[in-house]
């Protein structure tokens, strides 16, 4: 019945990971699958960077590199950075809010294999006639034309995946909702499950649209329909809307729980409490609040009016300000602190300058009529990546090695990690801020190749080497990631030191049931307060008893299978608009969506009540034996 | 805490939906999801204003031309009915009465039915009667998804009553499936009230806007 | 103050220093050739002055706090003060940045309604004509339509336009969506399939006489394969010019008939293989715009690139009209031709000697 046996053979392992719903395990799923869907998108970075190193360049075709761009973008924002965050979401936050599990472990599960399978079926496009290839954004003009079912993959491995983002998020909200530790007031808890937080609601009220949008472009291509078939009436500015109401809070979901990994890192590497702690939480619910109100400024030149543009240029600058809240509380914190430099404070060093230049022409595009200039230049693409990379790609970097410790029990090499982070710096921002100027002098974004004698030769040359550079960087970290596995040297509960949560305050990696008794939380930075009282264990809020624990299940993963072989009938269904529908389309649709409400229904009926740990057995634990 | 655990109407809950941690979860989960359909149905209602009476020329029929009104509200009243019977399953499963609440959830379904057949009438109708088809427009595609999705979500909702109420025929009541009861009729409602939106939005403001 | 003033003055002679030694100024955002592009580049001075004095902030405390708080050797065991908050200092950042951006909100609402002003493109003058220049521009995969509807003139590729005026677009596209943009002259505007757009530029004739007359313009917005490849050039000609050229297109409501036997060799050809059901080859096209599925030939012979990117001369003509796929991939002309060299021949003599003036 147990999660942990002491020696177990591959196939059990791999059986382990496949009906998991421990948050620990789906935590190490979503780092696999998220860091391999990263490689992959940074290899297509290096691919479009190799294109652009010189003009008129082929090292590929026109349409190949459409298609890694439009990969590259979908692969990191929905398949890397979310999945990856996602990672430690489920690592770390139910064990700040003295949880044992997370609200839905079932769902959990479910969310994962999801965005396993939508991720998978996207990817499988390159083997299949070819990648979509209309950019992450997709625009519908575009991907209505667009030839061959790359767009099809687009639109229902999204749907596939986002389902999964949309039931992880909730999973979150009720987790943080109704599972808290006695004394977990919201006021007393971490900023990184404060971040979560707002984040998972950002995903519930932002991915509806975004699956509504690509369910229509879905109907246009797939059955017929004509939502943005402008001669039949439809309308593409529709697609625009859907998108970046979705697009803009997808940018917060992604940089607020970076926010929140950093506002623990800071703290901690410098032995001091957050500063602001209210304010910052404040400015964590405003920006998601403000998130929602913006979307428009990616379309300025989209033609909606001056009082819209005007409107929304000003909504946008207002974002600036709790932002900037932040910043200063960061800075604040470690003013009078102890700071001890480690990879992940590195990180977070690099962080703040880099998210702050982000940040300051992300507000020079909020003047609308600036923005006619720098909108689908390199401008921006300088813009979102010095926010993405300085940003989110910088918080997860730093997380991997704040948390990796608590995740697997040992420590990345300290010293690999300040090679990776000033190779990674360097090569960051020797990429992107070039760009800035490159969009200035009249290089449009997304263009395959540049012609000769524009004045975008020795820009675009930097940029490449810069690329290279943060290649070489992440090849240093893989290699770190694999001696350190090797070596496997076994860490204490608290590796850092100066942990100041309540995760530091348990084993690494962390007992299947997190905690033989259920905390009291006694004030903000919990762990920290003990620790400063003397005391070597958190103070347990019920006398040791039995603990409830759920049940494996193979289900999740039977389900999101269903909808992935379903989404290959629909893809080939007979009305497709590409013309190459099978006979067999619309059964292995049915069949899918057979397997998919077959397997729900058998969840429903097969009762599932979970077990119990005896506290025979976890005393027994205690003394170094295991649950079994 | 043994969720199967036998009541008698008197140590049965007020509440028996939120007496357990799962039974809350479930709940809340529950609730938030909604807010999720919210903004999902949200989205079509956009998407169908922004491409209402949207046809490519005068030769295909608007919503003045389609839709009717006699038909429609019966189909507004049987749902509204059916929300009704589903209000008064969850007083009685509150009061634990098992069998008059399987009763009244039986006659939520077959209300659920009838709309649903009523339903595809509509829809066959306008396609026979007026070649108003899911690709013959924008509008047509607009109100299609919008109306069918919903239509889609009643009838997921009675296949989940329908098996909630096979599977626990003769068990009766008991904190596990108390909360199961709960949400299906949550959801229920929460059809009922998106129905009301189209009837105003769709059906209201097509023939009389 | 006085002083305050100075070196912020300094940081911004800096920075137009730094900036304007980038691009070229027939490309560069940064070289702007008219009102409007000057519009921007002063919105773009003045929100890079307030962001670089809040990175300098920034930075400066950030410098002294990784100076002087960073943990020294016998300090392993100290704890610092934990400290909760301040009030004051929260107050202190959350207003001035609002006071920042206020005071960048003012410029910014003041030019989006003066750079989104097309008011005066519609007033005529006593007799009913309307008094400014107005092009309709017509976006296609990876070809631009200038038409210019009271001239009754079409003219595709390089669009011409008189120096020191507003010119006003209207803007849309055929098939998929693209932008039309002129970064020397000013900001982007979408065309999309659903609606017009409509904005003007300004050339100045100082500025076109420094970028040689000839501004580079692109499509800003993903449209296919050939994105990359969709430019066209704008010919910024003083008003007599302007005029002169306007007249001779008028004029040309029949085809340039050729001269030489070659060229005539070439108009067969052109005839033969119907490229003419696509390519108009005179100024005053009357179709509907649904029928000008290819770009207008009118003038071909003063074209300065060919297919809006190769340089202009016979032979990239030839390859271009044998190979089309080549160059552009994805374009709706056609993937390859099988004309033999001496129909190429014929073909470039006769295209390079469409001009409806010298």
């Amino acid at each position: 019945m147990s999660s942990v046996a002491v020696k177990k053979g591959l196939g059990a392992s791999v059986w382990e990971y496949l009906t998991t719903v421990d948050h620990k395990k789906i935590a190490h799923l979503y780092l696999g699958t998220g860091g391999f869907f990263f490689l992959l998108g940074g290899i297509e970075a290096l691919f479009i960077r190799i294109q652009l190193m010189k003009p008129n360049n082929n090292f590929v075709n026109e349409q190949l590199f459409n298609e890694i761009m439009t990969m590259h973008g979908t692969t990191m924002i929905f398949l890397a950075a979310m999945p990856i965050l996602f990672a430690f979401m489920n690592a770390v936050v139910p064990i700040q809010i003295g949880a044992r599990d997370v609200a839905f472990p079932f769902l959990n599960a479910l969310g994962f294999w999801l965005f396993f399978f939508g991720g998978m079926f996207l990817n499988l496009s390159w083997f299949l006639g070819g990648a979509p290839d209309a950019g992450w954004t997709s625009y519908a003009s575009l991907s209505l034309r667009s030839e061959g079912h790359g767009i099809d993959f687009y639109t229902l491995g999204l749907q596939i995946s986002g389902f999964g983002t949309l039931i992880s998020g909730i999973n979150f909200l009720a987790t943080i909702i109704n599972m808290r530790a006695p004394g977990m007031s919201f006021m007393r808890m971490p900023l990184f499950t404060w971040t979560t937080f707002i984040a998972s609601a950002l995903i519930l009220l932002a991915f509806p649209p975004l699956t509504i949008g690509v369910f229509l472009l879905m109907f246009d291509r797939l059955f017929g329909s004509n939502f943005f078939d402008v001669t039949m009436g439809g309308n593409t500015i529709i697609w625009e809307h859907f998108f970046w109401i979705f697009g803009h809070p997808e940018v917060y979901i992604l940089v607020l729980p970076a926010f929140g990994i950093f506002s623990e890192i800071i703290p901690t590497f410098s032995r001091k409490r957050l500063f602001g702690y209210s304010s910052m939480v404040f400015a964590t619910v405003l920006i998601g609040f403000l998130g929602f109100m913006v979307w428009a400024h990616h379309m300025f030149t989209t033609g909606l009016g001056n009082v819209a543009n005007a409107i929304f240029a000003i909504a946008t600058m207002a974002i600036a300000v709790p932002t900037g809240i932040k910043i200063f509380n960061w800075l604040l914190t470690m003013w009078g602190g102890s700071i001890k430099i480690t990879v992940p404070m590195l990180y977070a060093l690099g962080f703040i300058p880099s998210f702050v230049i982000g940040g300051v022409t992300g507000v020079m595009q909020a003047v609308a009529p600036l923005d006619y200039q720098l909108h689908d230049t390199y401008f921006i693409v300088a813009h979102f990546h010095y926010v993405i990379i300085g940003g989110v790609v910088f918080g997860i970097l730093a997380a991997t090695h704040f948390y990796w410790p608590k995740m697997f029990g040992t420590k990345l090499s300290e010293k690999m990690g300040y090679v990776t982070f000033t190779l990674f710096f360097i090569g960051f921002h020797c990429t992107f801020f070039i760009q800035h100027f490159l969009g200035l002098m009249g290089m449009p974004r997304r263009v395959a190749t540049f012609l000769p004698g524009q004045g975008l030769e020795l820009g675009n040359l930097i940029s490449s080497i810069g690329a290279m550079l943060m290649a070489v960087a992440v090849i240093i970290l893989l290699f770190n990631v694999v001696i350190t596995s090797i070596r496997n040297k076994k860490v204490g509960a608290d590796p850092w030191e100066d942990g100041r949560t309540m995760e530091w305050a348990i084993a690494s990696p962390p007992p299947f049931y997190n905690f033989k008794q259920t905390p009291l939380v006694r004030g903000l930075d919990t762990w920290w307060l003990e620790k400063m009282e003397g005391k070597k264990e958190l103070t347990p809020a019920e006398p040791l008893g039995d603990i409830h624990m759920p049940n494996n299940s193979i289900i999740p993963f039977f389900i999101s299978l269903g909808l992935f072989v379903a989404a290959f009938g629909a893809m080939y269904n007979p009305l497709n608009s590409v013309g190459d529908g099978k006979s067999w389309g619309l059964p292995v649709l049915i069949i899918g969506l057979g397997i998919t409400f077959g397997s729900m229904l058998i969840r429903s009926l097969r009762d599932d009540f979970g077990y119990h740990i005896h506290k025979e057995d976890l005393l027994e634990d205690d003394k170094g034996g295991k649950v079994g | 805490m043994n969720a199967e655990e036998r009541y008698t109407p008197l140590n049965w809950p007020d509440h028996p939906e939120t007496q357990t941690l799962e039974g809350k979860n479930k709940f809340l989960g529950f609730w938030l999801f909604l807010a999720g359909e919210t903004v999902l149905f949200a989205s079509l209602f956009a998407t169908y204003l922004a491409l209402k009476d949207s046809v490519p020329d005068s030769s295909h029929p608007l919503a003045k031309d389609l839709f009717n009104l006699p038909l429609v509200f019966a189909m507004t009243m049987i749902l509204l009915t059916s929300s009704i019977t589903s209000v008064y399953a969850i007083y009685h499963m509150r009061n634990y009465h098992f069998k008059k609440m399987q009763a009244w959830f039986v006659i939520t379904v077959l209300l659920g039915a009838g709309f649903l057949a009523l339903e595809i009438y509509e829809f066959t109708h306008y396609v026979h009667e007026y070649h108003f088809t899911f690709g013959s427009s924008a509008f047509s595609s607009a109100y299609y998804t919008l109306v069918g999705t919903h239509g889609a979500h009643v009838t997921f909702g009675l296949c989940w009553i329908i098996a909630l109420l096979v599977r626990n025929a003769k068990r009766g009541l008991n904190l596990y499936n108390a909360p199961k009861y709960y949400v299906a009729s949550l959801y229920w409602h929460f059809i009922d009230v998106v129905w009301v939106f189209i009837f105003t939005v769709v059906y209201l403001i097509g023939k009389v806007g | 103050m006085g002083m305050k003033f100075g070196r912020l003055s300094f940081l911004f002679l800096l920075l137009t220093l730094v900036l304007a030694g980038c691009g070229e100024p027939f490309l560069s955002t940064l070289k702007p050739a008219g009102e409007v592009a000057e519009t921007q580049l002063t919105l773009l001075f003045i929100s890079t002055s307030i962001m670089v004095l809040v990175i300098l902030v920034v930075v400066i405390i950030y410098l002294i706090v990784l100076f002087r708080f960073r943990r020294k050797k016998g300090e392993e065991n100290k704890i610092p003060k934990q400290v909760e908050g301040s009030h004051k200092l929260e107050i202190i950042w959350t207003v001035i940045p609002i006071l920042l951006l206020l005071s960048l909100s003012v410029p910014t609402i003041a030019a989006t309604f003066k750079l989104g002003d097309v008011k005066d493109m519609d007033k005529v003058d006593k007799d009913g004509n309307r008094e400014a220049l107005v092009v309709n521009v017509r976006a296609n995969l990876y070809w631009w339509e200038f038409e210019y509807p009271d001239l009754g003139i079409i003219t595709s590729q390089d669009l011409v336009v008189p120096t020191d005026e507003k010119v006003y677009f209207n803007l849309k596209a055929s098939d998929v969506k693209h932008s039309f943009w002129v970064p020397a002259a000013g900001g982007k505007m979408d065309t999309n399939t659903d609606n017009e757009n409509k904005f003007y530029l300004v050339f100045d004739k100082e500025k076109a006489d420094e970028a040689g007359n000839l501004f580079y313009g692109k499509c800003a917005e993903l449209c296919g394969p050939s994105h990359a490849y969709m430019d066209f050039k704008v010919k910024a000609v003083s008003r007599d010019e302007f005029n002169q050229w306007a007249t001779a297109m008028q004029k040309n409501k029949e085809e340039v008939q050729p001269t030489s036997d070659l060229a005539k060799q070439g108009q067969e050809v052109f005839q033969a293989n119907n490229c003419i059901a696509c390519h108009a080859v005179t100024a005053n096209d009357a179709r509907p715009e649904t029928a000008r599925t290819a770009p207008n030939l009118a003038d071909f012979g003063n074209r300065t690139r060919v297919a809006g990117i190769l340089e202009y001369n016979e032979e990239n003509l030839k390859a271009w009209i044998q190979n089309p796929e080549k160059f552009k991939p994805g374009n709706q002309m056609y993937k390859e031709a099988n004309l033999s060299e001496e129909e190429l021949d014929a073909l470039a003599e006769y295209l390079m000697g469409l001009k409806v003036q010298e």
